[in-house]
């Protein structure tokens, strides 16, 4: 072919391109076979492959979070509900310049490092068209000034999300708890499938111990979406079931007397309706502000609070343990009765101390270092409980001995969690010999349970199972378990589970009798709060010590630092013929029962003097 | 094609009795039959390629209007006055691209475009058509098959606006233009000596080419080519999604308008270079066979208007306006199949775009030119 011809031979060149054009369609075919081949390899051989793929990148499940059940009082007063808070978002694949407009935005909002560091992480798991938070809880300034700069900020988005927020901050933040970002220990488990589209989860409290009820069902979208990830069409939608709404026994009211009541001092206050355990008011002071947690609290704010030597973040009603002291003379002096080791006519001689005998060592009564000497000379179970003669219990808890008590006393709930519908509740000691020798692996003193009689030593109890104690006491044995819910979507919970305390009723009402005496009677330890006091109360007063007190030393209150000062506590229940509320208060360090029982006063007269107007 | 081959002569002739329109009007009814029929297919994929704009349907509707006065203006004139015009047409054609290099203007980054009172255009497109005549021009006067000084001057022809395209920069239109000089050389009998020296200088070529001539994107290209996975977010991303456009329309396809893929935007220029991959997907490998079906038919079609064409010219400007077209639809429907690198290359006729519309078009117009020339000479 490359035979060089003459000069402009038509017919040779046409040979020559008959030649060519074979061979060009030649060519022509067979690279359009290869590309045939090609697309049949795609589309049959694999075809499920890539349709399968398809699949994946249109639809797009998209989980719908469930509206977090909202927490009334018993009237109907909002404690929890949620709201709008705008979150900054980024869209990677819509930004050109991420560093830039990372750096943009730092001009334009505060973006702290943990901010960026959280926004990186959660860069590198999602996809490039899912929008990746950066900032959350804007502000309003904050939204204007990034909706004013929308157009120099591609792939920048903010959208509204629904957050629990607590419109009474601190004041029920103990006792409804609070939800929190959900962390990677959390993650692990909850059920994955419900908790996705969910950022928040009940951390304490009531939010935490209903969580599955408050939370709701998940919902689902198939969403068709776009390569930016807009959604264009939903091709099916299940609607996401909202959590149910919860009530309280709680009494807004009542929870706010009760915290002003005890105003700046460290403490805690329980009230419970004695016939249902509902629980009434559940106040534990300093608080925090629950809404920093349901933001997502700062790392600064939340070592403020964990550092606080106030401890804020520690709910004292049903997780501090504090000796019980007096409190418990009522409860000892039912198990005296009720044992046959006293009557009511039964005397303890009483100098202002007390001696085991053979043994020298003496047992101080708290009247000794005021008037120098005892009570009385001789003194019976009601001024023993009236004027809370230490003398009188010291003697009775010898003859019970520590197990006598551990037996009578366990009706009333102490030793063991209440189980109240919160969490971190904890059991509190009643002690017995087998608790010592489990506990400490050391056999009992006999000291030991003079100390025990008067509610010190090894014996602690929270302020909740005070309450719960303070309720057995005003039903006459009727133990319950202590209920924060009061209904679910309407729907009444069935009452709580009740222990009934075999007790003769006589001795109900000596003790009854005798609790009365506290506050109205003129020697009653308590007799102050009881001044134009338009009802009666069955009380008892009581003084717990921080530190032990050696041998001989004298107490002088002013000379102890303020950490060191005896705790103050009282309880009561009221009206004392029909008892409607029992209360429990604890005053940290607040040098005796005088600091406790006025904040008793408040919210018995909240509760019992309100008119029927106000429910 | 023995079926086809037998057919057509006698429609033609059938046309040809009576003093027929088609004729009086210099039009390959065949040629533009097939023409018609992809112009149709091409503006049903491309709305839905556009998202249901009929917009863009329309728009694309009046490049095609545009295209067929241009092909119809195009074969009215003389094959032999192209020929005495392809060197004027051919220094007119240098001298723009020289235009472009100094007073051009630009996008991402290229300089491609002339302004000239507010109308824009490519003078490289014009080359397209041009770089076929002017080497069928100097072929035609001399000896064939072509001697070595012959096809050195030829060589010299295409690489000077070649060069100039490619230092625009853009490869791809530098390459396709290189291709149509070429192909007029191949069809005018170059030895298959040159042509075995020319693919070992190629082969051999390929590594200094790969550290001093190609740019990086246009290296990155080839390296996603050879793994999309690599990229899956960046580069590889038009691949994997076209891929799984065309995979995921299997035999029967997903049905018009029911593309996923491409109607859900994660297939990038859909209804531009990547149309192919909707075609696929909503029609099927049925729908690829059909559109390759005409393709090949205009291709053959054009074949043979060359082989019956009276002149040597007319021969080798059809032959290479032919083979063009097919490299057209070869490295666009390898590319989207990821045989093939991204190169900005329509799918011919059916792609979005005016500009390669009219040059297309123009260029079956001089086929038709070379068909209507040898009818005239039968009749």
């Amino acid at each position: 072919m490359a035979q060089h011809i003459p000069f402009r031979d038509p017919g040779q060149a046409i040979g020559i391109y008959g030649a060519r054009t074979l061979v060009a369609v030649l060519i022509v075919l067979s690279l359009l076979a290869i590309i045939l081949l090609r697309y049949y390899d795609l589309q049959i051989n694999d075809y499920e492959t890539y349709r399968t793929q398809s699949e994946r990148n249109r639809v797009q499940l998209q989980p719908l979070p469930p509206k977090r059940g909202l927490i009334y009082d018993r009237n109907g007063v909002l404690l929890a509900d949620n709201r709008p808070s705008h979150i900054l978002s980024i869209v990677r694949e819509r930004v050109t310049d991420l560093e830039g407009t990372l750096a943009e935005l730092q001009a334009l909002v505060p973006i702290s490092g943990a901010d960026l560091e959280n926004f990186q992480q959660k860069l590198q798991r999602r996809r490039p068209y899912e929008p990746v938070p950066l900032r959350f809880r804007l502000t309003e300034e904050e939204r204007a000034l990034l909706a004013v700069n929308r157009h120099r900020l591609p792939g920048v988005t903010v959208d509204a999300q629904l957050v629990r927020h607590y419109p009474h901050g601190e004041l029920f933040a103990h006792a409804i708890g609070y939800v929190g970002r959900i962390n990677e220990q959390e993650s692990q488990q909850l059920d994955e499938r419900n908790y996705r589209g969910t950022f928040h989860v009940g951390k304490v409290g009531v939010e935490n111990f209903y969580e599955n009820m408050l939370h709701g069902e998940v919902g689902y979208q198939n969403v068709e979406t776009n390569a930016h990830g807009r959604v264009l069409r939903v091709l099916e939608r299940h609607d996401p079931v909202p959590g149910a709404d919860v009530t309280l026994h709680l009494d807004f009211d009542l929870q706010k007397t009760a915290f002003e009541a005890l105003g700046e001092q460290r403490g805690a206050v329980v009230a419970i309706d004695p016939k249902t355990g509902g629980v009434l008011a559940l106040v534990s002071t300093p608080g925090f502000d629950a809404n920093l947690f349901a933001n997502g609290i700062s790392g600064a704010d939340y070592s403020l609070l964990r550092d606080s030597p106030d401890m804020p973040l520690f709910n004292r009603a049903v997780q501090g343990q504090y000796p019980p002291g007096s409190t418990i003379k009522p409860m000892m002096a039912m198990a005296g009765l009720g044992s046959g080791l006293v009557t009511t006519e039964t005397t303890v001689p009483d100098p202002g101390w007390y001696r085991l005998p053979g043994n020298s060592r003496r047992y101080r009564d708290w009247i000794l270092k005021i008037r120098g000497t005892g009570h009385a000379p001789h003194v019976a179970l009601e001024m023993a409980i009236a004027e809370s003669c230490d003398t009188y219990f010291y003697d009775l808890a010898r003859r019970l001995t520590i197990d006598g008590m551990h037996e009578y006393l366990q009706h009333y709930g102490l030793g063991e969690r209440t189980g109240l519908d919160t969490t971190n509740e904890r059991p509190g000691v009643l002690p017995s010999t087998d608790w010592k020798r489990d506990a400490m692996g050391q056999p009992w003193y006999p000291g030991e349970t003079l100390s025990a009689g008067i509610g010190q030593g090894y014996m602690l109890a929270t302020p909740m199972q005070l309450a719960v104690a303070t309720a057995v006491l005003a039903t006459r044995g009727e133990q319950r378990v202590p209920r924060l819910l009061r209904s679910i979507a309407g729907e009444a919970q069935s009452p709580p589970l009740v222990t009934t305390m075999a007790a003769n009723d006589e001795h109900w009402t000596a003790v009854h009798q005798a609790m009365r005496a506290v506050v109205h009677s003129p020697r009653g330890t308590a007799r102050k709060i009881g001044q134009g006091m338009p009802y009666e109360i069955a009380s008892k007063t009581g003084t717990s010590q921080v530190i032990g007190i050696a041998q001989n030393a004298v107490y002088i209150e002013e000379e102890v630092a303020e950490r060191h000062r005896n705790h103050g506590l009282f309880i009561a229940f009221a009206p004392y013929e029909a008892p409607v509320i029992a209360v429990a208060v604890i005053i940290e360090n607040g040098g005796g029962a005088s600091a406790a029982s006025p904040v008793a006063r408040k919210v018995l007269d909240s509760w019992l003097l309100r008119s029927p107007a106000d429910g | 094609m023995g079926d086809y081959v037998r057919q057509l002569p006698e429609a033609s002739a059938d046309l040809a009795r009576r003093p027929s329109l088609a004729l009086r009007l210099h039009i390959d009814v065949p040629l533009l039959l097939l023409l018609l029929m992809l112009t149709c297919f091409g503006l049903i994929v491309l709305y839905s390629a556009s998202g249901t704009q009929l917009g863009a349907v329309v728009r694309q509707g009046q490049y095609f209007v545009v295209g067929y006065v241009a092909m119809i203006v195009a074969a009215q004139i003389d094959l032999q006055r192209y020929q005495r015009w392809a060197p004027w047409f051919y220094l007119l054609g240098v001298g723009l691209l020289l235009a472009v290099m100094f007073v051009g203007v630009g996008a991402k980054g290229a300089q491609r475009w002339l302004d000239i009172g507010g109308f824009r255009f490519q003078p490289s497109e014009i080359l397209k058509l041009v770089m076929p005549l002017a080497v069928a021009w100097y072929l035609a006067s001399r000896a064939l098959p072509p001697r070595f000084s012959s096809v050195a001057a030829c060589l010299a022809l295409i690489a000077l606006p070649s060069a100039l395209i490619l230092s625009q920069p853009d490869l791809g239109t530098a390459l396709l233009i290189a291709a149509s000089g070429l192909f007029v050389v191949f069809m005018a009998g170059l030895s298959w000596r040159y042509i075995g020296g020319v693919v070992v200088a190629v082969f051999l070529s390929a590594w200094p080419a790969w550290i001093y001539v190609l740019k990086d994107y246009q290296k990155q290209r080839i390296l996603t080519l050879l793994n999309p996975e690599s990229d899956k977010l960046g580069a590889g991303w038009n691949i994997i999604q076209s891929k799984t456009a065309i995979g995921s329309g299997g035999w029967e396809g997903k049905g018009w308008l029911n593309g996923t893929q491409s109607q859900l935007d994660f297939l990038p220029e859909s209804h531009t270079d990547f149309i192919i991959a909707v075609l696929a997907e909503e029609f099927g490998l049925r729908g690829v066979l059909a559109l390759m079906g005409i393709y090949l038919l205009i291709i053959l079609r054009g074949f043979w208007i060359g082989f019956t064409a009276s002149t040597i010219f007319g021969r080798m400007v059809a032959g290479s306006l032919t083979l063009t077209f097919f490299v057209y639809v070869f490295v666009n429907m390898g590319m989207v199949a990821g045989l093939l690198p991204v190169v900005g290359v329509p799918l011919p006729l059916v792609s979005a775009g005016g500009t390669s519309v009219v040059t297309l078009m123009a260029g079956f117009g001089l086929l038709m030119a070379a068909s209507t020339e040898q009818r005239g000479l039968l009749h």
